[in-house]
């Protein structure tokens, strides 16, 4: 039959697409796993498996490792604990509906300023206030990565909820505090973890901030530390490339298992 | 900027309702009439602002306070003394004029031009064409859309650094396969006349998930049977794709060209891994110079004025691709 000959025949030029488009990927995993030191050219496969690339990505880089995703899920409860209300208050229908107009528009203007504007802004405020090389200080600033696009984001689900929910519970009692908690986020779920999922992401991607918040030596994100590593002309590509595989767990375990909550952010975030 | 006095009006309305209500004292018997009719409203709308509050309090902080203090920064002589000394004497258009005057501006100007434009247009078009690829159904089709959306889920640092690594002198992956093809090595970063375009290839390859699912998207909102009726009218293949497609698309190539040019005019991190600006200002753009002005050389007002220009050109772009698609439209019908 023609008609499946052609789409198996799209199927397997998808295939050489994303081989293509993934390359760099492979790379990544291939180079880390071929250890040597003193092997300056990458071999195709890693015939002789090696894992010293990994053990000293281990030794030197866990607690980085650690600094980072301590931030990230810092970043994510922060974002979440005020991008959530915020979402629920512009989706109400009790306020004028230009000053939610208003509000979204700021929201989105957010996102048209360049990051090393609010970084710029940012390091004098974080010097008098002493947050200059801080966990809290790069949790906080990491945060405006994924507020703004996560009101957004939250907002346009919230204002599905029948309206008719809500009243059934404020008959029946429940205070406005009670009814966001037990019915509003409840009922949000799937937008609260592509939310979250996205904020996780944006943070564990700072570089921004790890750079210009902090002296790198006492706080360090693995964002940046990956960066004085490529800076310093390293001949020890298996070690950078493990740790660099290290740091990309996240995102691949992200997009396995939370899939369809990526794909409905990305088109989400962009439409609104 | 006007995030704080514009919250103040806003949060003011429902307060200054309430205020008139209740701030002389009334008759007991009037205060149970009125709760009834006017309070609830009132009370349920500061209610509404409550929970907007903590936001709005984050939005002033983090976007607010850096905008309105790099505007004024870059009015100052603000360098490291300043936070010794606390002293950032004003000195007008100085920093401007050293940013616009030295002779690097011209060569900024163009890099960042360069950049944005080149890696917009080859994301868009491979974007287009990967997202009318997979708008016809063959099996793996959602499995391999999803494969594709790694690349821009990873760290910008970390596929630089692979880039870096590909990209590397004589052992880079990519020149021994040029050799293999029997061509000359090219030497991808070192190279004034190429690395700018080295950096574009890494930045597309970032940037082309992101243009294929917004695409896509919008292609699956595309009814079928418009199609179906325009094949029975014998329009098909590049016909249908200029009557159909490209039309019913073009609110959604419209975000993705606006989103995309204010993603890319601000790129960092790319640059920073993979050339730091060089080789002898090679890749620096504006947002490089940027941060190689206020955190390298620690002339913040320098900095601030250059991020200032920065963004004066990223909305004037923008403003006018609103403008250019709304006369495009305007012409449509």
């Amino acid at each position: 039959m023609p008609r499946a000959l052609e789409s198996y025949s799209r199927t397997a030029i998808g295939i050489v697409i994303v081989a293509l488009l993934l390359f760099p990927v492979y790379w990544m995993l291939n180079t880390s796993l071929q250890g040597s030191e003193n092997l300056l050219e990458t071999e195709w496969f890693p015939f002789e498996l090696s894992f010293q690339g990994y053990q000293r990505a281990i030794e030197t880089q866990l607690g980085n490792l650690g600094t980072s995703l301590l931030i990230s899920i810092g970043s994510v409860i922060v974002c979440l604990a005020i991008a959530a209300p915020a979402a629920y208050g512009l989706s109400r229908t009790n306020i004028s509906t230009r000053s939610i107009a208003v509000f979204v528009i700021l929201l989105l203007i957010t996102q048209m300023i360049p990051g090393i504007v609010i970084a710029n802004g940012l390091y004098p405020l974080y010097n008098t206030l002493g947050l200059l090389n801080t966990v809290p200080g790069l949790i906080l600033a990491d945060a405006s990565h994924g507020i703004p696009f996560c009101i957004l984001l939250i907002r346009a689900f919230m204002q599905n909820i029948p309206h008719s929910l809500l009243e059934a519970a404020r008959i029946d009692g429940a205070s406005e505090i009670r009814l966001f908690l037990s019915v509003v986020l409840p009922l949000s779920r799937n937008a609260l973890v592509t939310a979250a999922v996205f904020s996780f992401l944006f943070a564990w991607s700072d570089f921004l901030f790890a750079l210009t918040l902090t002296n790198g030596s006492s706080v360090v994100p693995i964002t940046l530390s990956m960066y004085v590593f490529v800076g310093a002309h390293t001949q020890s590509w298996a070690a950078l490339m493990a740790t660099a595989t290290l740091a990309s767990i996240p995102a691949a375990v992200l997009l396995v298992v939370a899939q369809k909550y990526i794909a409905s952010g990305v088109t989400g975030g962009a439409v609104k | 900027m006007t995030n704080s006095s514009l919250m103040g009006d806003r949060t003011s309305v429902p307060r200054r309702a309430g205020g008139a209500a209740g701030d002389a004292p009334r008759p007991p018997a009037d205060s149970g009439a009125r709760r009834r009719t006017l309070r609830p409203r009132t009370r349920s709308a500061l209610v509404t602002w409550a929970f907007i509050l903590p936001a709005a309090i984050y939005l002033v902080v983090y976007f607010g306070y850096p905008v309105v203090s790099n505007l004024t920064m870059s009015f100052q002589d603000f360098t490291t003394a300043t936070f010794f000394t606390g002293e950032a004497p004003w000195v007008g258009f100085d920093n401007y004029t050293a940013v616009i005057a030295s002779g690097l501006f011209g060569k900024l100007t163009a890099n960042t031009a360069i950049f944005t434009i080149v890696s917009l247009t080859v994301t868009f078009l491979i974007g287009l064409g990967l997202a009318l690829f997979f708008n016809k159904y063959f099996p793996l089709n959602g499995v391999l859309r999803s494969m594709l959306l790694l690349p821009w889920l990873l760290p910008l640092i970390i596929s630089s650094a692979v880039w870096r690594r590909m990209m590397e002198g004589e052992t880079g992956i990519l020149n021994v396969v040029l050799e293999g093809l029997g061509l000359s090595g090219v030497s991808w970063l070192t190279d004034p006349n190429i690395a700018l375009y080295s950096i574009i290839i890494v930045n597309i390859w970032v940037g082309i998930p992101f243009v294929m699912v917004i695409l896509y998207g919008g292609l699956q909102e595309i009814p079928k049977d418009y199609y179906e009726a325009a094949a029975l009218d014998g329009a098909t293949g590049w016909r249908s794709f200029f009557s159909i497609t490209w039309p019913l698309l073009r609110p959604v190539v419209v975000v993705v060209l606006m989103l995309g040019f204010i993603y890319t005019i601000r790129v960092l991190d790319i640059i920073l891994a993979l050339t730091g600006g060089g080789p002898a200002n090679a890749t620096e753009t504006y947002a490089s110079r940027a941060y190689h002005l206020s955190f390298v050389n620690f002339e913040f007002g320098r900095g601030a004025a250059l991020s200032n220009i920065l963004i004066v050109v990223s909305l004037i772009v923008a403003a006018f691709q609103l403008r250019a698609n709304k006369r495009a439209s305007d012409l449509a019908g």
